[in-house]
């Protein structure tokens, strides 16, 4: 039996919703970069079923495009997070209040 | 059959979703997370989405998660800096739930009679060959903007991680 | 000529503003040359355009400069123009004339002065405003001249702020003004509400058909007119400031309350001749003001001994000459007055400091006495100008003051001319007395000051010369009972007639009203008479008999002091206006209302802001988790508003 749609969609709704989850909960930064990357694999998800049940190939090249992004998304946070560490010995995103008013 | 190749792969990269935002060592996280998309590969490649599939398997787990795994290791983080507080658990268990049954909500007004079925695609639908046709020719520009994108991060990271500017 | 009469009320100021903004940075001629040079630019433009005006017909003769719109809003409309006409002619070169005189004479007197640029930029601005006083073609021109010679009155007299004197004296001045500013605004108000405009053509050609005769409006503008006039010109109950104001420098106290500032009053009066013409009960309260000024001035004059505060009470009560005239129709005369008192004035208070000069400053007549051979032209031009102010042939004060005791007589005010006829001997002899005190007699110089007592350079004895000659010539302009020798009065009359037909059988009846040859002659024999047994009562007790003046002055020593002392009217006013006023503005203006109301609000406003920014603050907590969960919140209800609420 064909899977309905709305499974994966609901799959997909939830996994990004823990992963929204995660980044308001968390305090470590790598974690909270972990969390992002489980959104955007949620949302992933749901383009590529939709791709399939509309037959159209964007969903594909959009999924192509956000995992590019994630790769760059990847060298550039983390280099932020290295530097981070480096100059305030933490990642631990409460300390980093600087902007407080 | 299907269905239940979907249940497994989606129970498991739910487990895996909730045990890393719920784990207290970073190390721990990162490997959930590698579990995670090792599922969701597995559902791309239900979905006859064969070159993303294996790309998630390269790109994502092989060589993004290597990258954090590595910063995570770099930083040594001790098992001081992943604690979160007691109330935090119960804090997340909430939130799950909350979101969850939102999502399930709204997508379960979804009227299953209205979707649209799975359209009848011949077997290239996904494959390399076509992948690749479109995305030179209908999807050229983002492909190249891709590339600059790409290039402007490198360059982002290595000025940043220097230690000298 | 007429397109260019703004040039003549600009130059001074371009003069004022090089000095004011560069003079210390400037050699010592390029200020001169500012200075003198705009006057007397300006003085060579007004002569100009004079003898260009005098050329047109007597019924036309006006020439208008019409330069700018000013303010159109609504209903009022007020251009910039300037008015050149006979009246405002003759006042426009006896300001540049004697402006130009004094500043000359100001280049001697203040060589000594370390920021003399100052004091030349201020005179410069005076002339500005004066000038715009005299040629503004409406009311509102010539109250922004009437202020600005209020404000130099006040930067000139307190120029030496460093004296306390000065600076208070200064501020009375000031004060005092202001008071008469206030009627002088209403009265504005007034006519623009009765003719909705200021413009003098607009509102003197529509004056019968919008005012009735003697009715309470017209009343009421030309008495809030005449209570300015009483606050610039120096009249009862305004007149306080100006004794004081001379503790100003000497040029000051020659070109502002002598010759020009001072007359503003009177100008206005003349310019608003027809308003007052309509109003018969202003007119006798002008009359019945002036005349008691003149007496009241001139008995304060008869004990004083600085020489500068006789002169000043002298101006006062020849102000009041002035205006008697006004108040009894005679325009024409009281005009002529002021042009041959802006000559003798000028000279005398010029040649007063030319004697302080010499003296080192000091201005206490009993500490001097027979100046007369170390400073001969100042004595001389003393002499000449004390001649005219006292009425005697043929001296310019004889002609003028005869005429206005004349027009007085005939017009049935005998009580205010035999007022007036007393005031004239009281005049003689004061001014005489000063004259005594001063040249003749035995020295009572100090013996340090008797050193270097010298004649003052030429810079300074030059305009002297020229007044004095001007006060000997001045009177001929004006000489009555000769058919067409009156050069004056057929000069300036048709401008208080121009705008009522049936006013001016009234003014010639008025004026000409049945004088016989005889009844003139001897009423002039009479006033000569009374000049001359004055100064002959100044010579018994200040030459002959010194002790029976000292005698007297014993015997009367309660008359004596009450009069010396100005009859305490400064004392008066002090009890009566200014004490309580400083009481109020310290306890509640200041206390209450300026502290807590208007500080109140100020700062209610800013800690309003401040609350309310506190409270905003909060929202930045440097969390970025928190942001992060604003922005879940955020989305989440806004994806559930499209769902479930709104299309």
């Amino acid at each position: 039996m064909q899977v309905p749609l709305n499974h994966y969609l609901i799959l997909s709704g939830l996994l990004f919703s823990i992963g929204v989850v995660g980044v308001l909960t968390r305090r470590n930064a790598l974690i909270v970069y972990m969390c992002i990357e489980l959104m955007l694999n949620g949302v992933n998800l749901s383009f590529i079923a939709f791709s399939r049940y509309l037959g159209d190939m964007g969903g594909h090249m959009f999924t192509f495009m956000v995992m590019t992004v994630a790769a760059a998304e990847a060298a550039v946070g983390l280099a932020i997070i290295i530097s981070l560490f480096r100059n305030r010995q933490t990642v631990d995103v409460d300390d980093v209040n600087l902007l407080k008013g | 059959m299907q269905l239940l190749m979907f249940y497994g792969f989606a129970f498991f990269a739910l487990f895996a979703a909730v045990g890393m935002v719920m784990s207290r060592q970073p190390v721990m996280s990162a490997l959930l997370l590698i579990v995670n998309m090792f599922c969701l590969a597995g559902l791309y490649a239900q979905l006859d989405a064969h070159l993303i599939a294996i790309l998630q398997l390269i790109v994502y787990a092989g060589a993004i998660m290597v990258l954090v795994l590595f910063v995570i290791m770099l930083l040594n983080l001790r098992e001081k800096q992943g604690i979160i507080s007691k109330h935090q658990v119960a804090l997340q268990a909430v939130g799950i739930m909350a979101l969850g049954f939102f999502i399930i909500t709204v997508v379960s007004r979804l009227n299953p009679a209205k979707l649209p079925a799975p359209k009848q695609t011949d077997a290239t639908f996904g494959t390399v060959a076509a992948i690749g046709r479109i995305l030179f020719t209908d999807y050229l520009l983002p492909f190249e903007i891709a590339s600059v994108l790409l290039l402007a991060a490198i360059v982002g990271a290595v000025i940043l991680a220097k230690s000298k500017v | 000529m007429s397109d260019f009469l703004w040039l003549i009320v600009l130059l001074p100021l371009i003069g004022a503003a090089i000095n004011g903004f560069f003079g210390s940075r400037l050699p010592k001629p390029v200020i001169y040359l500012a200075a003198l040079g705009s006057t007397g630019l300006s003085l060579i433009l007004a002569v100009v355009s004079f003898i260009q005006l005098a050329g047109l017909p007597a019924e036309s003769r006006a020439m208008n400069n019409q330069v700018y719109d000013w303010i159109t809003a609504g209903t009022l409309n007020v251009g910039v123009n300037f008015l050149l006409d006979p009246l405002s002619g003759l006042w426009l070169l006896v300001v540049t004339g004697v402006g130009f005189l004094i500043h000359i004479y100001s280049v001697g007197y203040m060589s000594h002065d370390r920021t003399y640029w100052k004091f030349f930029a201020y005179l410069n601005l005076f002339m500005f405003s004066m000038l715009m006083l005299v040629m503004g073609g409406n009311f509102l021109l010539m109250f922004i001249g009437w202020e600005g010679v209020g404000l130099c009155s006040y930067l000139l007299i307190g120029y030496e702020y460093h004296r306390t004197a000065a600076a208070v004296a200064g501020k009375k001045a000031f004060v005092m003004n202001r008071i008469g500013d206030f009627g002088f605004i209403l009265a504005i108000m007034l006519i623009f509400v009765t003719f909705g405009s200021v413009d003098y053509y607009q509102v003197f050609s529509h004056a019968h058909e919008k005012l009735a005769v003697g009715g309470t409006v017209v009343t009421a503008i030309t008495l809030l007119l005449f209570l300015g006039a009483t606050g610039k010109s120096a009249q009862i109950p305004l007149f306080t400031w100006l004794p004081d104001a001379m503790e100003g420098p000497t040029p000051v106290s020659a070109l502002i309350h002598a010759a020009t500032m001072v007359t503003a009053g009177v100008y206005m009066l003349c310019r608003t001749s027809l308003l007052f013409n309509m109003a018969p009960f202003t007119m006798g309260v002008v009359a019945a003001i002036g005349c008691a000024t003149a007496i009241f001035a001139a008995t304060i004059g008869l004990f004083q001994k600085d020489i500068k505060r006789v002169l000043a009470y002298s101006t006062v009560s020849q102000l009041g000459y002035m205006f008697m005239a006004c108040g009894v129709g005679a325009y024409v005369a009281a005009a002529f007055h002021v042009m041959t008192h802006a000559f003798f004035k000028a000279c005398l208070f010029l040649g007063s400091g030319s004697v302080i000069h010499a003296m080192g400053g000091e201005q206490n007549m009993e500490k001097m006495g027979a100046l007369k051979k170390h400073m001969p032209r100042t004595y001389w031009t003393f002499l000449i100008s004390t001649l005219a102010i006292a009425g005697i042939f043929p001296f310019a004060g004889f002609f003028s003051k005869d005429e206005i005791l004349a027009e007085t007589f005939g017009s049935g005010h005998t009580a205010l001319w035999i007022i007036a006829t007393i005031a004239a001997g009281v005049t003689a002899f004061y001014m005489f007395r000063a004259v005594f005190l001063t040249f003749h007699g035995k020295s009572r110089v100090d013996h340090e000051v008797e050193h270097h007592l010298h004649e003052s350079p030429y810079l300074m004895t030059l305009p002297l010369i020229i007044l004095a000659f001007l006060a000997t010539i001045g009177g001929f302009l004006g000489i009555p009972l000769i058919e067409g020798a009156n050069v004056l009065h057929n000069f300036l009359n048709p401008v208080f007639t121009q705008f009522a037909p049936h006013a001016a059988e009234h003014a010639e009846h008025a004026e000409h009203a049945e004088h016989s040859m005889g009844l003139e002659l001897s009423l002039m024999g009479l006033s000569l008479g009374v000049a001359i047994s004055g100064i002959a009562l100044a010579y018994y007790f200040y030459i002959r008999n010194t002790a029976a003046a000292d005698s007297m002055q014993k015997k009367y020593e309660g008359i004596h002091t009450l009069v010396y002392n100005k009859y305490y009217i400064d004392e008066l006013y002090d009890f009566l206006f200014t004490r309580p006023i400083v009481r109020v503005s310290r306890a509640f203006l200041h206390k209450v209302f300026d502290v807590q109301v208007i500080d109140g609000f100020v700062n209610g406003v800013a800690s309003f802001f401040m609350g309310l920014s506190g409270a905003a603050r909060r929202l930045q907590s440097g969390m970025i988790r928190g942001y992060a969960l604003t922005m879940v919140v955020a989305f989440v209800l806004l994806i559930g508003y499209y769902l479930w609420g709104g299309k």
